[in-house]
């Protein structure tokens, strides 16, 4: 029993951390209709900014790690809006398959900048909030992990509170739903647009601190097999849709980590990837999203 | 014909001549290696032992009367590369022989490429049996997992007590498959139980959930055959679980990187190597001492100290062959016997592979200390 509890939060704070990943992917899906595949390697440069400025601030403090927490969250909104602004927005209106293939060549330009930059070798990523560990009848907590799935509510919670409850989340609301109706009410597309990169790209870098704080060896390729998996995450969950996008990254992460614990971890991707297929036949838009008809 | 094309066509008559002379001056030795990416301390260290033996050569007036020059490229320890870098040195490069590799299935990637085109390869420390069985031209300096995996049997049950062990193996990586067999036969032969085994792949950051099982299991101690990354997350995430067995594993945990990844978490961890720099005969003291002088104080690692004796070694077999016709050479390595180097005596067996000691290292207050010395 122990053991079953104990895999349950490995598996959540492992979800979490897709979660987190998968939120952006499905905004901007939601405003833009376009799987954004630099996303994971913003991630990854959010792992990097988090690297440079935890060397430069005391370790094990909790003042500290937030500063470097929302010092990575900062950079990586200004690089997601820049992103969107260099190389999305002048081909705002050009079929989706082009905006795809140049954000597959977005994504391929940070990870070999990355490895120009910051050199191919693994980094060791610096302990920036204290540690301790807590047993609670034979299930082991360590405050990693907790810090985890805190931050990750905390996150969502927010995010859940911008998209219903200010102007701006009403506007990206909008847009998704109507571009052209949105324009017309007055809406100015671009800066939601932009806001909406900002925002999921300052949640791929706190992903990426959470995730280097967990497995504290961070390359520029390290954005791969999470962005991945947050992809699918999000699918999941039913692309657009964000708390499916949050449903899906628990989802993914648990059952990945059940398998992992089995005899069959070697399996664990095909059997987390044959889920997947599984509930896409018998729900098609995904488990929380709604099935549109095109309309001609 | 303007004044700038006869300098140009003056140049370059000058210049043929002068690089036809050069390529037979110089005997040329191709090296591969993981100088970035994931094994990149393997890479590095290697290369530098190979490095300070050529430079060291070079210095005694080279071999045959001609100096050697090194020509080194990076594989970014990626699946795949190893072969088209081998090509490109063999083929553009036109070099007289190969170095290289720690990680066993690159080194494989490598061989078939050298054995196809008939260029003798040896690797320094790649420890798994199949690297030598891809043909004749395949040597190695190093001793192979069938004895690292017996001997780290008997050092499990001898000094760690151990009746009872959990296995955790890399299942894309031919070193840990291999070294886990080996040790498994031992282990089960001397009485011993293999509790549970759980399996991961290269690049894997979170094995929490193969420790919760493990740790279910109650073993005495936990085998991990797999690079150090992935060993040190591992040691962190059983500490994090609390799990207080020791965690053991083979040559592919020899890096700094272990003990900077690690921290606190590897301490009361072993590994069983080729070579320990604490070792007390003078062999050793001297190469410690010139690998320090050339690399900024650096204490060379098993991995430079194999990095060193492969240059020695086939240096040794040009010498003997008299040439640098790649089949005498490969037939000088073949019978290379009792050359001294830093890592011991190496003498070529019927396999194409060396027989040495093993050597168990302790983390102790971040270092690593010298255990014992396992005979072949």
């Amino acid at each position: 029993m122990s053991e079953f509890l104990q895999q349950l939060l490995n598996g959540i704070s492992l979800g979490a951390i897709y979660a987190l990943i998968a939120l952006g992917y499905t905004m901007v899906y939601g405003v833009l209709r376009f799987i954004n595949f630099a996303h994971s390697d913003v991630f990854m440069v959010g792992a990097f900014v988090g690297y440079y400025l935890g060397r430069l601030l005391p370790e094990h403090t909790v003042l500290g790690g937030i500063t470097v927490l929302v010092g990575a969250m900062i950079a990586c909104a200004l690089l997601g809006m820049t992103i969107e602004r260099l190389a999305y927005r002048p081909l705002r209106g050009a079929p989706t398959l082009n905006v795809l293939i140049t954000a597959i060549g977005v994504s391929l330009l940070l990870e070999y900048t990355g490895q120009l930059v910051f050199g191919a070798t693994p980094r060791t990523f610096p302990a920036i909030f204290p540690v301790a560990q807590f047993e609670v009848g034979g299930l082991v907590i360590s405050s990693n992990q907790l810090m985890v799935i805190g931050v990750s509510l905390v996150l969502m919670v927010v995010l859940q509170l911008i998209v219903f409850r200010t102007r701006i989340g009403t506007a990206m609301r909008a847009v998704s739903l109507n571009p052209n109706a949105a324009r017309l009410v007055g809406v100015n597309n671009d800066v939601v647009i932009s806001f909406t990169f900002g925002l999921g790209s300052a949640l791929a870098a706190a992903g990426g601190i959470l995730y280097a704080i967990n497995y504290p060896s961070i390359d520029p390729l390290m954005g791969v097999m999470p962005g991945l998996k947050a992809f699918v995450a999000a699918i999941l969950g039913g692309i657009g849709n964000i708390p499916g996008a949050a449903l899906g990254g628990l989802l993914l992460g648990t059952v990945e980590t059940f398998v992992s614990g089995s005899q069959f971890s070697t399996y664990k991707d095909a059997i987390a990837f044959g889920i997947l297929i599984i509930i896409l036949l018998f729900r098609p838009a995904g488990l929380l999203g709604k099935f549109t008809v095109e309309k001609v | 014909m303007s004044r700038i094309q006869t300098l140009l066509v003056s140049l370059v008559c000058l210049g043929l001549p002068l690089a036809a002379w050069a390529q037979s001056g110089k005997i040329k030795i191709g090296e591969y290696a993981s100088l970035t990416g994931k094994e990149a301390a393997f890479g590095q260290s290697s290369h530098k032992g190979t490095v300070l033996a050529i430079e060291e050569i070079n210095a005694a007036g080279g071999v045959l009367g001609r100096q050697l020059e090194l020509v080194s490229e990076d594989n970014q320890s990626k699946p795949g590369e190893s072969a088209t870098i081998a090509t490109k040195l063999i083929t553009r490069e036109k070099v007289v022989a190969l170095l290289g590799e720690v990680a066993s299935s690159r080194s494989i990637e490598a061989a078939i490429v050298a054995q196809k085109y008939r260029i003798p390869l040896i690797s320094p420390s790649s420890t798994n049996p199949k690297v030598t069985e891809i043909g004749n031209y395949i040597f190695r300096v190093c001793f192979i997992d069938p004895f690292q995996g017996t001997a780290l049997a008997k050092f499990a049950s001898s000094h760690l007590k151990a009746r009872r062990v959990a296995i955790v193996t890399s299942v894309s990586s031919a070193y840990s498959v291999g070294l886990a067999k080996f040790f498994r036969e031992q282990f089960v032969a001397d009485g011993g139980q293999v509790v549970l085994e759980q399996k991961y792949s290269e690049g894997d950051k979170d094995f929490k959930a193969q420790l919760t099982a493990i740790k279910a299991a109650a073993p005495d101690a936990i085998f991990v055959p797999g690079y150090y990354t992935e060993a040190a997350l591992m040691c962190k995430q059983a500490r994090d679980l609390g799990l207080k067995q020791p965690l053991f594993g083979g040559d592919g945990w020899e890096a700094p990187e272990l003990i900077t990844i690690g921290g606190k978490a590897v301490e009361g961890c072993y590994y069983s190597t080729h070579y320990s720099p604490e070792i007390p005969t003078e062999a050793v003291k001297t190469f410690v001492k010139r690998f320090k002088d050339r690399w900024n104080g650096e204490t060379p690692d098993a991995m430079a100290a194999l990095g060193y004796d492969s240059a020695l070694v086939l240096v040794d077999a040009i010498r003997r062959a008299g040439s640098t016709e790649a089949d005498k050479i490969r037939s000088a390595l073949a019978t290379t016997k009792d050359l001294e180097g830093v890592t011991g005596r190496t003498t070529i067996d019927a396999q194409r592979n060396a027989s040495k000691p093993a050597v168990v290292v302790e983390v102790r207050n971040g270092e690593f200390r010298f255990v014992q010395s396992v005979a072949p």
